[in-house]
């Protein structure tokens, strides 16, 4: 894109400045979009399961319900309470939304076409969906209310415990691929699987690990049946409680940004991003955007599956998966499949 | 331009946010504004061309050690009077430390200059392998020519998580565990008996 904008007679450093710009809400606004037609995929999905309607009113089969919804908590009145911390109160849903969005400047949406092709692409993921606890734990604290308060307590110990696993799962797939970059990793899944299935997943040794991923990535974006930030039965709404209007939204917002980043990880670390399924020139046909974003698609509709599904976790069954299974289990990949690549790509 | 203006920001930024962290009265406040000081830290590293040392900054930092920070600082029970009257007490000792510290920077910086110590060249050409990547620059020194130091360090980490379980571990018998194996083996004809008591006779669990 810096090209055409030179062409246009700009500067190099301007014709960058504006192209970066023009990725950024390149990114973001469809991204905005997507939050919006996913938040209604999630309902008509729980509706069908659950045998009801879901949304239908607004628009045809409903599919403007959450537009509706936007609009209205964009009118409502925001409250902050007496006793919160005013200017933290106020910060935490905008770090949760600015977090959400960050990340995705490093995703592949087809053969070259990512904002920042950085060679520390994966680790810059791990960075900055670490920083997703802050601005939970910040909401639960400077609600000064005891459910947020809770809330923010479980958030903090949940996400330390499954960023700890998920960074081992990563370090399996890094191992195999040899690279950060996550156009690499997309390349180094081509023909993976018997020379023509695209993905790490059908790998023996990775599809464990895309499992725990999963599982994992389920959990870091707190959603059912690890909702336990947001437990309704037990905390109101969790830290959301004292949040009105859209500081609220805020949240909503983000929190559906981060499910489809990790339903997009998911998709580009294990079913080979952009790449088709099978390596036959006729799938090729189909640009590669389509493809990852049907990938991500699948993988929301198991995790709208799974919401309807699972009943939820108790607390201290979630922190024993997360430390005393997923973590050996992980590490033990880890050893196992660099002792595999030590004895088949590294031999001497 | 645009890199030295970066600089500057991200010096800043460090610097004021170091200071507010020390000045704020509330200790919540002072761990945010020390995530803020150590992401600008991570922002300098990306300027100094060492982004994976950045990455790692945020992951380590910012992502796990400041989480924990913040997590037992918010259960803290302040009072903010007796704060301030301690200040006054620790007020000789503080100016020690800080008399301390800044002879160390200075110590540091003016070794570091006349190149005494091996640490790398003043000028920096002794950052990185050329033509290879941040990570294998890394990767080679530490599994190459530092790899005893490294595996030494990481002994001595163990050591010191398996130190501290030790110490805080405590046995405890008066807790009912769960056994989720026996829980999941359990079959509903092992756990539920059908009967047909007589009359005012009960039965026997």
């Amino acid at each position: 894109m810096t090209a055409f904008f030179q062409s246009l007679g700009m500067s190099y450093e301007w014709a960058w400045f504006v192209a970066t710009i023009c990725g950024i809400l390149l990114i973001a606004l469809p991204l905005m979009l997507a939050v919006a037609m996913v938040i209604y995929v999630d309902r008509k999905v729980l509706g069908a399961i659950m045998l009801r309607r879901g949304p239908n009113v607004v628009g045809p089969f409903g599919i403007l319900q959450s537009f509706a919804d936007g609009l209205k908590v964009f009118l409502q009145e925001t409250i902050i309470p007496s006793a919160a911390n005013k200017g933290l109160f106020l910060i935490a849903p905008i770090i949760t939304f600015a977090v959400a969005l960050l990340a995705w400047a490093v995703i592949p949406f087809n053969s070259g076409a990512v904002l920042a092709d950085i060679n520390v692409g994966l680790l810059y993921v791990l960075a900055i969906s670490s920083l997703g606890v802050y601005g939970v734990v910040i909401a639960g604290w400077a609600s000064n209310s005891k459910y947020p308060f809770f809330s923010a307590m479980r958030a903090a110990a949940q996400m330390i415990s499954y960023e700890v696993s998920i960074g081992f799962i990563l370090i399996c797939v890094v191992l195999w691929a040899g690279s950060f970059n996550m156009n690499d990793i997309i390349e180094a899944q081509r023909g993976h699987g018997l020379g023509f299935v695209n993905g790490f997943a059908f790998n023996l040794l990775l599809f464990p690990m895309w499992v725990m991923f999963f599982i994992s990535s389920l959990a870091e974006t707190a959603r059912a049946p690890f909702d336990l930030t947001e437990a309704e039965s037990e905390l109101v709404a969790g830290y959301q409680t004292e949040y009105s209007s859209m500081s609220f939204a805020l949240f909503w917002l983000g929190e559906y940004a981060n499910v489809l980043l990790m339903c997009m990880l998911n998709a580009v670390l294990f079913f080979g991003g952009w790449l088709p399924p099978f390596e036959w020139e006729p799938l090729y046909w189909i640009p590669g955007w389509i493809w990852l974003f049907g990938k991500t698609f699948l993988f929301f509709f198991m995790f709208s599956w799974i919401w309807a599904t699972v009943p939820r976790f108790r607390y201290d069954q979630l922190m024993r998966l997360g430390w005393k299974v997923f973590l050996p289990l992980s590490l033990l990949f880890v050893v196992l499949i660099s002792g595999y690549l030590m004895l088949t790509r590294f031999a001497v | 331009m645009i890199h030295v203006f970066a600089f500057y920001l991200f010096a800043v930024l460090t610097i004021g946010s170091g200071a507010v962290t020390i000045l704020a009265r509330n200790p919540v406040h002072s761990v945010l504004w020390l995530i803020l000081a150590f992401f600008n830290a991570a922002g300098l590293m990306v300027l100094a061309g060492a982004e994976f040392i950045a990455m790692l900054l945020v992951i380590v930092y910012v992502g796990a050690v400041a989480v924990l920070f913040l997590f037992v600082v918010m259960m803290l029970d302040i009072d903010f009077a007796e704060l301030r009257a301690g200040f006054v007490k620790n007020f000789p000792l503080g100016i020690l430390i800080a008399i301390v510290l800044l002879a160390e920077i200075v110590l540091g910086l003016s070794a570091y200059r006349a190149g005494a110590l091996e640490l790398g060249t003043p000028d920096g050409s002794a950052a990185a392998i050329a033509g290879a990547s941040n990570i294998e620059s890394i990767g080679a020194l530490l599994y190459g020519r530092y790899l005893f130091l490294f595996e030494a360090a990481g002994i001595i980490l163990l050591v010191a998580m398996v130190g501290a379980i030790v110490l805080t571990h405590r046995e405890r018998t008066d807790t009912r565990d769960q056994d989720i194996a026996k829980q999941i083996a359990r079959r509903p004809d092992e756990a539920t008996i059908n009967t047909r008591p007589d009359i005012g006779k009960g039965i026997q669990l």
